[in-house]
Protein backbone atom coordinates (compact mmCIF):
# COMPACT_ATOMS: atom_id res chain seq x y z
CA UNK A 1 0.00 0.00 0.00
CA UNK A 2 1.44 3.30 -1.09
CA UNK A 3 1.81 5.77 1.71
CA UNK A 4 0.65 9.22 0.66
CA UNK A 5 2.79 12.07 1.68
CA UNK A 6 1.80 15.54 0.71
CA UNK A 7 4.44 18.18 1.18
CA UNK A 8 3.92 21.85 1.78
CA UNK A 9 5.07 22.40 -1.82
CA UNK A 10 2.24 20.10 -3.03
CA UNK A 11 -0.24 22.11 -1.00
CA UNK A 12 1.07 25.32 -2.55
CA UNK A 13 0.77 23.83 -6.05
CA UNK A 14 -2.81 22.61 -5.48
CA UNK A 15 -3.79 25.95 -3.94
CA UNK A 16 -2.58 27.70 -7.09
CA UNK A 17 -4.60 25.31 -9.28
CA UNK A 18 -7.66 26.00 -7.12
CA UNK A 19 -7.02 29.76 -7.15
CA UNK A 20 -6.74 29.93 -3.37
CA UNK A 21 -4.26 32.12 -1.56
CA UNK A 22 -3.34 30.38 1.69
CA UNK A 23 -1.67 31.86 4.75
CA UNK A 24 1.44 30.15 6.16
CA UNK A 25 -0.68 28.82 8.99
CA UNK A 26 -3.27 27.40 6.54
CA UNK A 27 -0.51 25.76 4.47
CA UNK A 28 0.82 23.98 7.56
CA UNK A 29 -2.63 22.93 8.71
CA UNK A 30 -3.80 21.69 5.29
CA UNK A 31 -0.56 19.76 4.77
CA UNK A 32 -1.17 17.88 7.99
CA UNK A 33 -4.94 17.44 7.54
CA UNK A 34 -4.76 16.38 3.88
CA UNK A 35 -2.15 13.79 4.82
CA UNK A 36 -4.49 12.42 7.51
CA UNK A 37 -7.51 12.39 5.22
CA UNK A 38 -5.71 10.89 2.23
CA UNK A 39 -4.12 8.35 4.54
CA UNK A 40 -7.63 7.23 5.38
CA UNK A 41 -8.49 7.07 1.65
CA UNK A 42 -5.69 4.52 1.22
CA UNK A 43 -8.22 2.05 2.60
CA UNK A 44 -9.64 1.87 -0.92
CA UNK A 45 -6.40 0.38 -2.22
CA UNK A 46 -7.15 -2.80 -0.29
CA UNK A 47 -9.98 -3.37 -2.75
CA UNK A 48 -9.32 -5.03 -6.09
CA UNK A 49 -11.23 -3.00 -8.65
CA UNK A 50 -9.73 -4.54 -11.78
CA UNK A 51 -12.48 -4.94 -14.35
CA UNK A 52 -14.97 -2.81 -12.40
CA UNK A 53 -16.67 -0.11 -14.46
CA UNK A 54 -16.64 3.35 -12.88
CA UNK A 55 -19.98 4.92 -11.90
CA UNK A 56 -19.93 8.65 -12.55
CA UNK A 57 -23.69 8.87 -12.44
CA UNK A 58 -26.36 6.59 -10.95
CA UNK A 59 -29.12 7.12 -13.51
CA UNK A 60 -28.88 5.25 -16.81
CA UNK A 61 -29.31 8.38 -18.93
CA UNK A 62 -27.17 10.17 -21.44
CA UNK A 63 -27.46 12.95 -24.00
CA UNK A 64 -30.58 14.63 -22.73
CA UNK A 65 -31.61 16.81 -25.66
CA UNK A 66 -34.22 19.49 -26.02
CA UNK A 67 -35.44 21.26 -29.09
CA UNK A 68 -32.97 23.86 -30.32
CA UNK A 69 -35.43 26.72 -30.04
CA UNK A 70 -34.62 30.27 -29.01
CA UNK A 71 -36.19 31.47 -25.77
CA UNK A 72 -35.75 34.59 -23.73
CA UNK A 73 -32.74 34.67 -21.42
CA UNK A 74 -32.11 36.75 -18.33
CA UNK A 75 -32.44 40.48 -19.11
CA UNK A 76 -29.03 42.17 -19.02
CA UNK A 77 -30.01 44.48 -16.17
CA UNK A 78 -31.04 41.54 -14.00
CA UNK A 79 -27.93 39.55 -14.93
CA UNK A 80 -25.73 42.44 -13.82
CA UNK A 81 -27.74 43.10 -10.69
CA UNK A 82 -25.53 40.93 -8.47
CA UNK A 83 -22.21 41.92 -10.03
CA UNK A 84 -19.69 43.38 -7.56
CA UNK A 85 -18.75 45.91 -10.26
CA UNK A 86 -20.45 46.72 -13.55
CA UNK A 87 -20.12 49.51 -16.08
CA UNK A 88 -21.78 50.29 -19.43
CA UNK A 89 -23.84 47.10 -19.27
CA UNK A 90 -20.80 44.89 -18.69
CA UNK A 91 -18.96 43.23 -15.82
CA UNK A 92 -15.95 45.21 -14.70
CA UNK A 93 -12.74 43.43 -13.64
CA UNK A 94 -9.18 44.55 -12.89
CA UNK A 95 -6.81 44.96 -15.80
CA UNK A 96 -5.97 41.61 -17.50
CA UNK A 97 -3.27 42.60 -20.00
CA UNK B 1 -51.94 21.45 20.89
CA UNK B 2 -50.27 24.75 19.99
CA UNK B 3 -50.75 25.67 16.33
CA UNK B 4 -47.01 26.13 15.87
CA UNK B 5 -46.38 22.50 16.76
CA UNK B 6 -49.08 21.01 14.55
CA UNK B 7 -48.50 19.05 11.35
CA UNK B 8 -49.51 20.40 7.94
CA UNK B 9 -52.26 17.80 7.56
CA UNK B 10 -53.75 18.65 10.99
CA UNK B 11 -53.69 22.37 10.17
CA UNK B 12 -55.27 21.69 6.77
CA UNK B 13 -58.21 19.95 8.47
CA UNK B 14 -58.75 22.94 10.76
CA UNK B 15 -58.56 25.33 7.81
CA UNK B 16 -61.08 23.39 5.74
CA UNK B 17 -63.42 23.07 8.74
CA UNK B 18 -62.99 26.85 9.24
CA UNK B 19 -62.03 26.28 12.86
CA UNK B 20 -58.95 28.40 12.36
CA UNK B 21 -57.87 30.81 9.64
CA UNK B 22 -54.60 30.66 7.71
CA UNK B 23 -53.86 34.14 9.07
CA UNK B 24 -54.09 32.78 12.62
CA UNK B 25 -51.76 29.92 11.71
CA UNK B 26 -49.30 32.34 10.13
CA UNK B 27 -49.33 34.65 13.16
CA UNK B 28 -48.93 31.74 15.59
CA UNK B 29 -45.91 30.33 13.74
CA UNK B 30 -44.39 33.81 13.26
CA UNK B 31 -44.78 34.54 16.98
CA UNK B 32 -43.13 31.24 17.83
CA UNK B 33 -40.33 31.90 15.35
CA UNK B 34 -39.61 35.26 17.00
CA UNK B 35 -39.85 33.86 20.52
CA UNK B 36 -37.38 31.00 20.14
CA UNK B 37 -35.07 32.43 17.47
CA UNK B 38 -32.79 34.23 19.97
CA UNK B 39 -31.88 30.86 21.52
CA UNK B 40 -32.20 28.39 18.60
CA UNK B 41 -31.00 30.58 15.69
CA UNK B 42 -32.32 28.57 12.75
CA UNK B 43 -32.80 31.44 10.28
CA UNK B 44 -30.45 33.46 8.11
CA UNK B 45 -33.34 35.50 6.67
CA UNK B 46 -37.03 35.72 7.62
CA UNK B 47 -39.85 36.64 5.24
CA UNK B 48 -42.96 37.27 7.36
CA UNK B 49 -44.57 39.28 4.54
CA UNK B 50 -44.50 36.23 2.24
CA UNK B 51 -46.02 34.02 4.97
CA UNK B 52 -48.83 36.52 5.54
CA UNK B 53 -49.48 36.96 1.81
CA UNK B 54 -49.82 33.19 1.31
CA UNK B 55 -52.11 32.99 4.33
CA UNK B 56 -54.45 35.67 3.05
CA UNK B 57 -54.60 33.98 -0.37
CA UNK B 58 -55.56 30.74 1.36
CA UNK B 59 -58.17 32.49 3.51
CA UNK B 60 -59.67 34.19 0.45
CA UNK B 61 -59.90 30.88 -1.38
CA UNK B 62 -61.59 29.27 1.61
CA UNK B 63 -64.00 32.22 1.89
CA UNK B 64 -64.92 31.77 -1.79
CA UNK B 65 -65.67 28.14 -1.04
CA UNK B 66 -62.80 26.85 -3.18
CA UNK B 67 -60.99 23.62 -2.50
CA UNK B 68 -57.49 24.34 -1.23
CA UNK B 69 -54.41 22.18 -1.72
CA UNK B 70 -53.03 20.26 1.31
CA UNK B 71 -50.17 22.74 1.77
CA UNK B 72 -52.12 25.97 1.11
CA UNK B 73 -51.41 28.62 3.71
CA UNK B 74 -48.88 26.41 5.52
CA UNK B 75 -45.76 28.31 6.67
CA UNK B 76 -42.61 26.58 5.43
CA UNK B 77 -38.90 27.35 5.31
CA UNK B 78 -36.06 26.53 2.92
CA UNK B 79 -32.44 25.66 3.47
CA UNK B 80 -30.51 28.69 2.27
CA UNK B 81 -29.05 26.92 -0.76
CA UNK B 82 -32.31 27.00 -2.75
CA UNK B 83 -32.71 30.04 -4.97
CA UNK B 84 -35.61 32.33 -4.14
CA UNK B 85 -36.31 35.16 -6.55
CA UNK B 86 -35.75 38.47 -4.80
CA UNK B 87 -34.90 36.83 -1.45
CA UNK B 88 -31.26 36.62 -0.40
CA UNK B 89 -29.76 33.13 -0.83
CA UNK B 90 -26.46 32.84 1.01
CA UNK B 91 -25.45 29.16 1.43
CA UNK B 92 -24.35 30.52 4.85
CA UNK B 93 -21.25 31.78 3.08
CA UNK B 94 -19.56 35.14 2.98
CA UNK B 95 -19.21 34.46 -0.75
CA UNK B 96 -22.98 34.76 -1.29
CA UNK B 97 -23.87 36.94 1.70
CA UNK B 98 -25.61 39.52 -0.50
CA UNK B 99 -26.68 37.34 -3.42
CA UNK B 100 -30.26 37.99 -4.58
CA UNK B 101 -31.26 35.28 -7.09
CA UNK B 102 -33.01 36.50 -10.23
CA UNK B 103 -35.06 33.28 -10.41
CA UNK B 104 -36.77 30.64 -8.27
CA UNK B 105 -35.60 27.04 -7.88
CA UNK B 106 -38.12 24.54 -9.32
CA UNK B 107 -39.02 23.27 -5.82
CA UNK B 108 -39.77 26.87 -4.80
CA UNK B 109 -42.11 27.29 -7.79
CA UNK B 110 -43.85 24.01 -6.95
CA UNK B 111 -44.42 24.94 -3.30
CA UNK B 112 -45.69 28.35 -4.39
CA UNK B 113 -48.16 26.61 -6.71
CA UNK B 114 -49.40 24.70 -3.65
CA UNK B 115 -49.96 28.01 -1.87
CA UNK B 116 -47.44 27.34 0.87
CA UNK B 117 -45.90 30.51 2.31
CA UNK B 118 -42.16 31.01 2.75
CA UNK B 119 -41.34 32.03 6.32
CA UNK B 120 -37.58 32.22 5.88
CA UNK B 121 -34.23 30.84 4.75
CA UNK B 122 -32.39 28.44 7.02
CA UNK B 123 -28.87 28.29 8.36
CA UNK B 124 -26.59 25.49 7.14
CA UNK B 125 -22.98 24.43 6.95
CA UNK B 126 -21.32 26.68 4.37
CA UNK B 127 -22.18 25.32 0.90
CA UNK B 128 -23.68 22.26 2.68
CA UNK B 129 -20.24 21.01 3.70
CA UNK B 130 -20.39 19.73 7.25
CA UNK B 131 -22.30 17.61 9.74
CA UNK B 132 -23.05 20.05 12.57
CA UNK B 133 -23.90 23.44 10.98
CA UNK B 134 -20.83 24.78 12.82
CA UNK B 135 -19.36 25.62 9.40
CA UNK B 136 -21.93 28.39 8.83
CA UNK B 137 -20.01 31.63 8.33
CA UNK B 138 -22.74 33.47 10.26
CA UNK B 139 -23.60 31.72 13.55
CA UNK B 140 -24.28 28.36 15.20
CA UNK B 141 -27.76 26.84 15.22
CA UNK B 142 -28.67 25.04 18.46
CA UNK B 143 -30.34 21.68 18.91
CA UNK B 144 -33.79 22.49 20.41
CA UNK B 145 -33.55 19.34 22.57
CA UNK B 146 -30.32 20.51 24.22
CA UNK B 147 -28.98 23.95 23.47
CA UNK B 148 -25.41 22.88 24.19
CA UNK B 149 -25.52 20.41 21.32
CA UNK B 150 -25.40 20.68 17.54
CA UNK B 151 -28.53 20.19 15.41
CA UNK B 152 -26.52 18.08 12.97
CA UNK B 153 -25.81 19.17 9.45
CA UNK B 154 -25.62 20.36 6.93
CA UNK B 155 -29.42 21.05 7.01
CA UNK B 156 -29.16 22.10 10.69
CA UNK B 157 -31.41 25.15 10.41
CA UNK B 158 -34.11 23.12 8.65
CA UNK B 159 -34.41 20.45 11.33
CA UNK B 160 -34.05 22.90 14.22
CA UNK B 161 -36.82 25.12 12.82
CA UNK B 162 -39.21 22.19 12.35
CA UNK B 163 -38.36 20.72 15.78
CA UNK B 164 -38.70 24.08 17.54
CA UNK B 165 -42.04 25.07 15.98
CA UNK B 166 -40.63 27.84 13.78
CA UNK B 167 -41.89 26.35 10.50
CA UNK B 168 -44.42 23.59 9.85
CA UNK B 169 -42.09 21.93 7.39
CA UNK B 170 -38.89 22.66 5.53
CA UNK B 171 -36.87 21.53 2.56
CA UNK B 172 -33.30 20.40 3.10
CA UNK B 173 -30.68 18.98 0.77
CA UNK B 174 -28.79 15.73 1.19
CA UNK B 175 -25.43 15.11 -0.51
CA UNK B 176 -23.94 12.80 2.12
CA UNK B 177 -26.61 12.50 4.83
CA UNK B 178 -27.35 16.20 5.23
CA UNK B 179 -31.12 15.74 5.64
CA UNK B 180 -31.18 12.43 7.52
CA UNK B 181 -28.41 12.89 10.11
CA UNK B 182 -29.79 16.24 11.35
CA UNK B 183 -33.37 14.89 11.24
CA UNK B 184 -32.19 12.10 13.51
CA UNK B 185 -30.40 14.56 15.87
CA UNK B 186 -33.51 16.76 16.21
CA UNK B 187 -36.25 14.10 16.28
CA UNK B 188 -38.00 14.92 13.00
CA UNK B 189 -38.71 13.06 9.75
CA UNK B 190 -36.24 13.61 6.89
CA UNK B 191 -36.33 11.98 3.46
CA UNK B 192 -33.57 11.82 0.86
CA UNK B 193 -35.41 10.90 -2.35
CA UNK B 194 -33.98 8.77 -5.16
CA UNK B 195 -31.42 10.73 -7.18
CA UNK B 196 -33.35 12.40 -10.00
CA UNK B 197 -36.83 12.31 -8.39
CA UNK B 198 -36.73 15.97 -7.31
CA UNK B 199 -35.41 18.71 -9.57
CA UNK B 200 -32.09 20.30 -8.60
CA UNK B 201 -32.71 23.36 -10.77
CA UNK B 202 -31.96 26.36 -8.56
CA UNK B 203 -30.25 24.32 -5.86
CA UNK B 204 -26.76 25.78 -5.43
CA UNK B 205 -24.55 22.91 -6.60
CA UNK B 206 -22.22 21.10 -4.19
CA UNK B 207 -21.68 17.62 -5.68
CA UNK B 208 -23.99 17.31 -8.65
CA UNK B 209 -24.07 13.51 -8.90
CA UNK B 210 -25.08 13.22 -5.23
CA UNK B 211 -27.17 16.31 -4.29
CA UNK B 212 -30.87 15.79 -3.75
CA UNK B 213 -33.57 17.99 -2.19
CA UNK B 214 -36.03 16.44 0.26
CA UNK B 215 -38.70 17.15 2.91
CA UNK B 216 -38.11 17.76 6.63
CA UNK B 217 -41.41 17.27 8.47
CA UNK B 218 -43.01 16.38 11.82
CA UNK B 219 -44.50 13.13 10.64
CA UNK B 220 -44.61 10.70 7.73
CA UNK B 221 -47.95 11.96 6.40
CA UNK B 222 -46.50 15.45 5.96
CA UNK B 223 -43.44 13.90 4.33
CA UNK B 224 -45.71 12.27 1.71
CA UNK B 225 -47.61 15.54 1.13
CA UNK B 226 -44.45 17.57 0.61
CA UNK B 227 -42.95 14.89 -1.63
CA UNK B 228 -46.13 14.98 -3.73
CA UNK B 229 -45.57 18.69 -4.23
CA UNK B 230 -41.90 18.57 -5.24
CA UNK B 231 -41.36 15.22 -7.01
CA UNK B 232 -41.47 14.78 -10.77
CA UNK B 233 -39.65 15.47 -14.00
CA UNK B 234 -38.32 18.95 -14.70
CA UNK B 235 -37.01 19.88 -18.15
CA UNK B 236 -34.79 22.51 -16.48
CA UNK B 237 -32.72 19.76 -14.80
CA UNK B 238 -31.14 17.41 -17.32
CA UNK B 239 -30.47 14.85 -14.55
CA UNK B 240 -34.14 14.81 -13.54
CA UNK B 241 -35.56 11.33 -14.08
CA UNK B 242 -38.32 10.67 -16.57
CA UNK B 243 -40.43 9.05 -13.88
CA UNK B 244 -44.09 9.69 -13.16
CA UNK B 245 -44.41 9.76 -9.37
CA UNK B 246 -47.51 8.23 -7.76
CA UNK B 247 -49.72 9.97 -5.20
CA UNK B 248 -47.61 9.24 -2.12
CA UNK B 249 -50.63 9.64 0.20
CA UNK B 250 -51.78 6.27 -1.05
CA UNK B 251 -48.87 4.54 0.68
CA UNK B 252 -49.98 5.79 4.08
CA UNK B 253 -51.38 2.41 5.08
CA UNK B 254 -50.34 0.95 8.44
CA UNK B 255 -49.74 -2.54 7.11
CA UNK B 256 -46.31 -4.14 6.72
CA UNK B 257 -47.25 -7.79 7.01
CA UNK B 258 -44.79 -9.86 5.02
CA UNK B 259 -42.55 -6.88 4.21
CA UNK B 260 -38.96 -8.17 4.02
CA UNK B 261 -36.55 -5.96 5.97
CA UNK B 262 -32.80 -6.56 5.84
CA UNK B 263 -30.47 -5.50 8.65
CA UNK B 264 -27.04 -4.66 7.18
CA UNK B 265 -24.59 -5.96 9.77
CA UNK B 266 -21.87 -3.50 8.71
CA UNK B 267 -24.05 -0.64 9.98
CA UNK B 268 -23.97 -2.08 13.48
CA UNK B 269 -20.19 -2.23 13.78
CA UNK B 270 -17.47 -0.28 15.46
CA UNK B 271 -18.31 3.24 16.52
CA UNK B 272 -22.01 2.55 17.08
CA UNK B 273 -23.08 3.81 20.49
CA UNK B 274 -24.45 0.79 22.45
CA UNK B 275 -27.51 2.68 23.68
CA UNK B 276 -28.31 3.97 20.16
CA UNK B 277 -28.02 0.36 19.01
CA UNK B 278 -30.46 -0.75 21.74
CA UNK B 279 -33.05 1.87 20.68
CA UNK B 280 -32.70 1.00 16.98
CA UNK B 281 -32.93 -2.77 17.60
CA UNK B 282 -36.08 -2.21 19.67
CA UNK B 283 -37.56 -0.27 16.75
CA UNK B 284 -36.72 -3.08 14.34
CA UNK B 285 -38.19 -5.57 16.85
CA UNK B 286 -41.44 -3.64 16.80
CA UNK B 287 -41.55 -3.75 13.00
CA UNK B 288 -41.18 -7.50 13.27
CA UNK B 289 -44.12 -7.60 15.71
CA UNK B 290 -46.10 -5.62 13.16
CA UNK B 291 -45.56 -8.42 10.67
CA UNK B 292 -42.34 -7.58 8.87
CA UNK B 293 -39.95 -10.43 8.10
CA UNK B 294 -36.55 -9.38 9.41
CA UNK B 295 -33.20 -10.95 8.61
CA UNK B 296 -29.55 -9.98 8.59
CA UNK B 297 -27.78 -9.06 5.36
CA UNK B 298 -24.25 -8.06 4.40
CA UNK B 299 -23.26 -4.98 2.37
CA UNK B 300 -19.58 -5.93 2.18
CA UNK B 301 -18.22 -2.71 0.66
CA UNK B 302 -19.73 -0.40 3.28
CA UNK B 303 -16.39 0.53 4.84
CA UNK B 304 -15.17 1.86 1.49
CA UNK B 305 -18.12 4.19 0.99
CA UNK B 306 -16.79 6.95 3.21
CA UNK B 307 -13.31 7.22 1.66
CA UNK B 308 -14.83 7.03 -1.85
CA UNK B 309 -17.37 9.71 -0.97
CA UNK B 310 -14.66 12.04 0.31
CA UNK B 311 -12.99 11.81 -3.08
CA UNK B 312 -16.09 12.07 -5.29
CA UNK B 313 -17.88 14.86 -3.39
CA UNK B 314 -14.87 17.20 -3.01
CA UNK B 315 -13.84 16.52 -6.63
CA UNK B 316 -17.26 17.60 -7.88
CA UNK B 317 -17.29 20.49 -5.40
CA UNK B 318 -13.91 21.80 -6.53
CA UNK B 319 -15.29 21.98 -10.05
CA UNK B 320 -18.69 23.43 -9.08
CA UNK B 321 -17.20 26.07 -6.80
CA UNK B 322 -14.78 27.29 -9.47
CA UNK B 323 -17.59 29.65 -10.53
CA UNK B 324 -17.07 31.86 -7.47
CA UNK B 325 -14.52 34.22 -8.95
CA UNK B 326 -15.82 37.60 -7.83
CA UNK B 327 -16.95 38.60 -11.34
CA UNK B 328 -20.61 37.82 -12.04
CA UNK B 329 -22.05 37.78 -8.53
CA UNK B 330 -21.10 37.33 -4.91
CA UNK B 331 -18.21 38.61 -2.87
CA UNK B 332 -15.14 40.38 -4.32
CA UNK B 333 -12.17 41.76 -2.40
CA UNK B 334 -11.40 45.44 -2.73
CA UNK B 335 -8.24 46.80 -4.25
CA UNK B 336 -6.81 43.87 -6.26
CA UNK B 337 -4.72 45.25 -9.11
CA UNK B 338 -4.72 42.26 -11.47
CA UNK B 339 -7.36 39.68 -12.22
CA UNK B 340 -5.59 36.54 -10.94
CA UNK B 341 -4.83 38.05 -7.55
CA UNK B 342 -8.45 39.26 -7.47
CA UNK B 343 -9.62 35.64 -7.96
CA UNK B 344 -7.24 34.28 -5.36
CA UNK B 345 -7.91 36.86 -2.66
CA UNK B 346 -11.66 36.77 -3.29
CA UNK B 347 -11.82 32.99 -2.94
CA UNK B 348 -9.53 32.92 0.09
CA UNK B 349 -11.59 35.45 2.01
CA UNK B 350 -14.98 34.42 0.64
CA UNK B 351 -14.74 30.72 1.56
CA UNK B 352 -14.40 29.29 5.08
CA UNK B 353 -11.97 26.62 6.30
CA UNK B 354 -14.00 23.48 5.51
CA UNK B 355 -14.93 24.67 2.02
CA UNK B 356 -11.29 25.47 1.25
CA UNK B 357 -10.22 22.11 2.69
CA UNK B 358 -12.62 20.28 0.37
CA UNK B 359 -11.68 22.37 -2.66
CA UNK B 360 -8.04 21.48 -1.94
CA UNK B 361 -8.86 17.79 -1.51
CA UNK B 362 -10.95 17.69 -4.69
CA UNK B 363 -8.42 19.63 -6.75
CA UNK B 364 -5.68 17.29 -5.58
CA UNK B 365 -7.73 14.18 -6.43
CA UNK B 366 -8.40 15.49 -9.94
CA UNK B 367 -4.89 16.79 -10.57
CA UNK B 368 -2.56 15.30 -13.12
CA UNK B 369 -0.93 12.12 -11.84
CA UNK B 370 -3.49 11.45 -9.11
CA UNK B 371 -6.72 11.17 -11.10
CA UNK B 372 -6.54 7.38 -11.57
CA UNK B 373 -5.37 6.65 -8.05
CA UNK B 374 -8.11 8.65 -6.37
CA UNK B 375 -11.01 9.81 -8.52
CA UNK B 376 -11.25 6.87 -10.91
CA UNK B 377 -10.70 4.43 -8.03
CA UNK B 378 -13.51 6.09 -6.06
CA UNK B 379 -15.89 5.82 -9.03
CA UNK B 380 -15.15 2.09 -9.26
CA UNK B 381 -15.76 1.70 -5.54
CA UNK B 382 -19.04 3.47 -6.13
CA UNK B 383 -20.03 0.75 -8.59
CA UNK B 384 -19.32 -1.89 -5.94
CA UNK B 385 -21.39 -0.03 -3.34
CA UNK B 386 -24.33 0.20 -5.70
CA UNK B 387 -23.85 -3.52 -6.43
CA UNK B 388 -24.12 -4.34 -2.70
CA UNK B 389 -27.52 -2.64 -2.58
CA UNK B 390 -28.71 -4.27 -5.82
CA UNK B 391 -27.84 -7.68 -4.36
CA UNK B 392 -29.54 -6.95 -1.02
CA UNK B 393 -32.70 -5.71 -2.72
CA UNK B 394 -33.09 -9.01 -4.54
CA UNK B 395 -33.94 -10.50 -1.15
CA UNK B 396 -35.34 -7.54 0.77
CA UNK B 397 -37.88 -4.76 0.23
CA UNK B 398 -36.16 -2.39 2.65
CA UNK B 399 -33.00 -2.12 4.72
CA UNK B 400 -33.05 -0.73 8.28
CA UNK B 401 -30.21 0.79 10.31
CA UNK B 402 -29.38 3.61 12.68
CA UNK B 403 -29.32 6.97 10.87
CA UNK B 404 -26.29 8.07 12.87
CA UNK B 405 -23.99 5.98 15.07
CA UNK B 406 -24.44 8.47 17.93
CA UNK B 407 -26.89 11.04 19.22
CA UNK B 408 -26.14 14.75 18.81
CA UNK B 409 -22.74 15.89 20.07
CA UNK B 410 -21.62 19.09 21.80
CA UNK B 411 -20.38 22.20 20.03
CA UNK B 412 -16.67 22.11 19.37
CA UNK B 413 -16.42 18.40 20.16
CA UNK B 414 -15.44 17.39 16.61
CA UNK B 415 -14.71 20.78 15.08
CA UNK B 416 -10.91 20.40 15.16
CA UNK B 417 -10.85 16.90 13.72
CA UNK B 418 -12.29 16.78 10.19
CA UNK B 419 -11.98 13.00 9.99
CA UNK B 420 -13.97 12.41 13.21
CA UNK B 421 -16.65 14.75 11.84
CA UNK B 422 -16.75 12.83 8.55
CA UNK B 423 -17.29 9.55 10.45
CA UNK B 424 -20.65 10.77 11.78
CA UNK B 425 -22.03 10.18 8.27
CA UNK B 426 -20.99 6.54 8.05
CA UNK B 427 -24.54 5.16 7.81
CA UNK B 428 -25.96 7.77 5.48
CA UNK B 429 -23.26 8.23 2.82
CA UNK B 430 -23.59 4.84 1.03
CA UNK B 431 -27.18 5.80 0.15
CA UNK B 432 -26.02 8.90 -1.74
CA UNK B 433 -23.26 6.98 -3.48
CA UNK B 434 -25.84 4.44 -4.71
CA UNK B 435 -28.49 7.08 -5.52
CA UNK B 436 -31.21 5.21 -3.59
CA UNK B 437 -33.88 6.77 -1.33
CA UNK B 438 -33.80 6.67 2.48
CA UNK B 439 -35.75 8.19 5.35
CA UNK B 440 -34.88 8.95 8.95
CA UNK B 441 -37.77 8.73 11.41
CA UNK B 442 -37.77 9.29 15.19
CA UNK B 443 -37.51 5.93 17.00
CA UNK B 444 -36.86 6.82 20.63
CA UNK B 445 -34.36 8.54 22.89
CA UNK B 446 -30.92 7.94 24.32
CA UNK B 447 -29.66 10.18 27.15
CA UNK B 448 -32.74 12.33 26.57
CA UNK B 449 -31.76 12.97 22.93
CA UNK B 450 -33.62 11.78 19.82
CA UNK B 451 -32.48 8.70 17.91
CA UNK B 452 -33.31 8.14 14.24
CA UNK B 453 -34.16 4.93 12.40
CA UNK B 454 -33.02 4.87 8.78
CA UNK B 455 -35.06 2.94 6.20
CA UNK B 456 -33.39 2.51 2.80
CA UNK B 457 -35.28 1.51 -0.33
CA UNK B 458 -34.83 0.51 -3.94
CA UNK B 459 -34.44 3.23 -6.57
CA UNK B 460 -37.85 4.98 -6.78
CA UNK B 461 -38.99 2.84 -3.84
CA UNK B 462 -40.27 5.84 -1.86
CA UNK B 463 -43.72 4.22 -1.63
CA UNK B 464 -42.40 1.21 0.30
CA UNK B 465 -40.30 3.44 2.55
CA UNK B 466 -43.24 5.70 3.37
CA UNK B 467 -45.56 2.76 3.99
CA UNK B 468 -43.16 1.12 6.45
CA UNK B 469 -42.32 4.44 8.12
CA UNK B 470 -46.02 5.21 8.48
CA UNK B 471 -46.80 1.79 9.97
CA UNK B 472 -44.00 2.19 12.52
CA UNK B 473 -45.00 5.76 13.34
CA UNK B 474 -48.65 4.86 13.93
CA UNK B 475 -47.56 2.23 16.47
CA UNK B 476 -45.24 4.56 18.41
CA UNK B 477 -45.43 7.91 20.26
CA UNK B 478 -42.07 9.37 19.17
CA UNK B 479 -43.30 11.70 16.43
CA UNK B 480 -45.58 13.46 18.91
CA UNK B 481 -42.76 14.39 21.29
CA UNK B 482 -41.68 18.03 21.32
CA UNK B 483 -38.60 19.56 22.95
CA UNK B 484 -39.24 21.47 26.18
CA UNK B 485 -37.82 24.76 24.96
CA UNK B 486 -38.57 27.18 27.76
CA UNK B 487 -39.09 30.65 26.35
CA UNK B 488 -41.24 33.65 27.16
CA UNK B 489 -44.12 33.81 24.75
Amino acid sequence: MALVTISKADVEHVALLARLELTEEEKERYTQQLNNILGYMEKMNALDTAGVEPTAHVLPMQNVFREDAARPGLPRELALHNAPQAQDGMYKVPRIV
Amino acid sequence: MDLHYMTAHAIHKLLVAREVSAAEVAEAVLARLEAVEPVVRSFVTTTPELTRAAASRADEAIARGERITPLAGIPMALKDNMCTKGVRTTCSSRMLENFIPPYDATVVVRLAEQGSGLIGKLNMDEFAMGSSTENSRFFNTKNPWDLERVPGGSSGGAVAAVAAGQAVFALGSDTGGSIRQPASFCGVVGLKPTYGLVSRYGLVAFASSLDQIGPVTRDVTDCALVLNAIAGHDPMDSTSAGYQPPDYRECLVPDIKGLRIGIPREYFGQGLDPDVERVVREAIGLMEELGAVVDEVSLPHTEYALPAYYIVAPAEASSNLARYDGVGYGFRVEGATDVVSMYMKTRSEGFGQEVKRRIMLGTYALSSGYYDAYYLKALKVRTLIRGDFDQAFKKFDLLASPTSPTVSFKFGERADNPLAMYLSDLCTIPVNMAGIPAISIPCGFSQGLPVGLQLMGKPFGEETILRAAYAYEQATPWHRRRPSLEVQQ
